[in-house]
């Protein structure tokens, strides 16, 4: 019990220093856990954390839950994500509640105009920044056709995802086939002989 | 109740899709609360994306929760949050119970290689989306370019750029 009041104080107090996206809370959350605490081992947080990269969803509040129920259970993880997730749900909901009537003041709305030229950028350096990260052309070049069909032909986001998904996964399993493994499809049988390397990073030369 | 439902189904599903966190997932968003229900314009919908940037917290989350309570007062921001943590939440406890056959698979390592093109093709969308809806003068080009070429060739703290963008914006983009 009172180990997840614990928990719950401590991330409650990290859910108010998630600005600028999940991963600036890694380190933050490393040195709660790992440094302060000793409640895990610095091994055992960065397999935590590899593996909730491959989930989706918000990365703060997946580490939270798996950090806090590894060290508490099931209701350490839900108090753990809760205390991450209430700052900015009561930051956002003072600010929602107010927003209709300040919004309508002149000098808010001009605020605002500026601000969103900021929100382009802001968005456009995240692209570069990938981008740069991901030189492959091959990559590029299905990013562009990703891209089209949303633009142009007015695919849906959710279908996309979806359909790069299935992409990445049928051509694994041709690949696994042609390299003649064992025909299992079994996903427990990994590719490379390494299983528990969390490390794993896709074959090279996968765009 | 109807509406709380449909809250609930839009963000339970917009949780399951953010992979890559952050600005890959505003298409999402995006889709589901501006073009399919109409639940905000999309100049809103840029400020939301504003206000996430100057508080604590995912985008996903300040977004559900900024709607939810836009949409169905208070009972909508809890449903909305709390759905689009949730979906993510039951997958990350699965994964982990799996944990090492999970990370070594070789299809799940295909469905993250498929993922990549994805991400970058919905983060240029995005930018171009909102560009589209940010961008109403030479000014405010001027603004978001100069503002642009601050976080790519200089070290300027990016909350520092939506400060001066909006000191701009109060001065110069009024009337």
């Amino acid at each position: 019990m009172n180990r997840r009041l614990s928990l719950f104080l401590r991330f409650l107090r990290l859910g108010f220093f998630t600005i600028g996206g999940g991963y600036a809370m890694v380190p933050l959350i490393e040195r709660e856990v790992v440094d302060d605490s000793h409640w895990l081992t610095r091994e055992d947080y960065y397999k935590t954390i590899l593996l909730t990269q491959s989930v989706p969803g918000p990365i703060a509040v997946n580490t939270a839950f798996v950090v806090g129920r590894q060290i508490a259970g099931l209701s350490g993880g839900l108090v753990s994500a809760s205390g991450v997730v209430l700052p900015s749900f009561a930051i956002i909901l003072v600010i929602a509640i107010n927003f209709a009537s300040f919004h309508n003041v002149p000098v808010v709305e001009a605020v605002f105009r500026g601000i969103r030229t900021a929100v382009v950028a802001l968005i456009a350096a995240a692209g570069v920044r990938l981008a740069r990260e991901r030189i492959e052309l091959f990559t590029f070049v299905l990013a562009a056709a990703g891209l089209a069909a949303i633009l142009f032909l007015n695919v849906s986001p959710f279908l996309l995802v979806l359909a790069f998904i299935a992409a990445g996964i049928s051509r694994a399993y041709i690949r696994q086939r042609r390299s003649g493994g064992t025909s299992s499809r079994d996903t427990g049988n990994p590719a490379d002989g390494n299983p528990a390397d969390g490390q794993s990073e896709p074959e090279d030369g996968a765009p | 109740m109807m509406i709380l439902l449909q809250l609930f189904v839009s963000f339970l599903k917009i949780g399951l899709f953010s992979f890559g966190g952050g600005y890959a997932m505003l298409p999402l968003i995006q889709d589901e609360i501006v073009r399919l229900h109409g639940w905000v314009t999309q100049a809103n919908f840029v400020d939301i994306i504003a206000i996430a940037q100057i508080t604590p917290g995912p985008i996903a989350v300040n977004s559900a929760t900024f709607v939810g309570y836009h949409v169905a007062g208070v009972p909508g921001a809890v449903i909305a949050t709390f759905a689009v943590v949730s979906g993510p939440l039951v997958l990350a406890a699965i994964v982990v119970r799996l944990a090492d056959r999970f990370s070594s698979s070789y299809l799940v390592q295909g469905a993250l290689t498929g993922l990549r093109p994805a991400l970058l093709a919905l983060i240029a969308y995005s930018a171009i989306s909102i560009a589209r809806t940010s961008f109403t003068g030479v000014v405010t080009v001027l603004v978001g370019v100069g503002a642009f070429a601050l976080l790519i060739f200089t070290r300027v703290h990016p909350l520092i750029i939506l400060g001066a963008t909006a000191l701009i914006g109060g001065l110069f983009l009024g009337g």
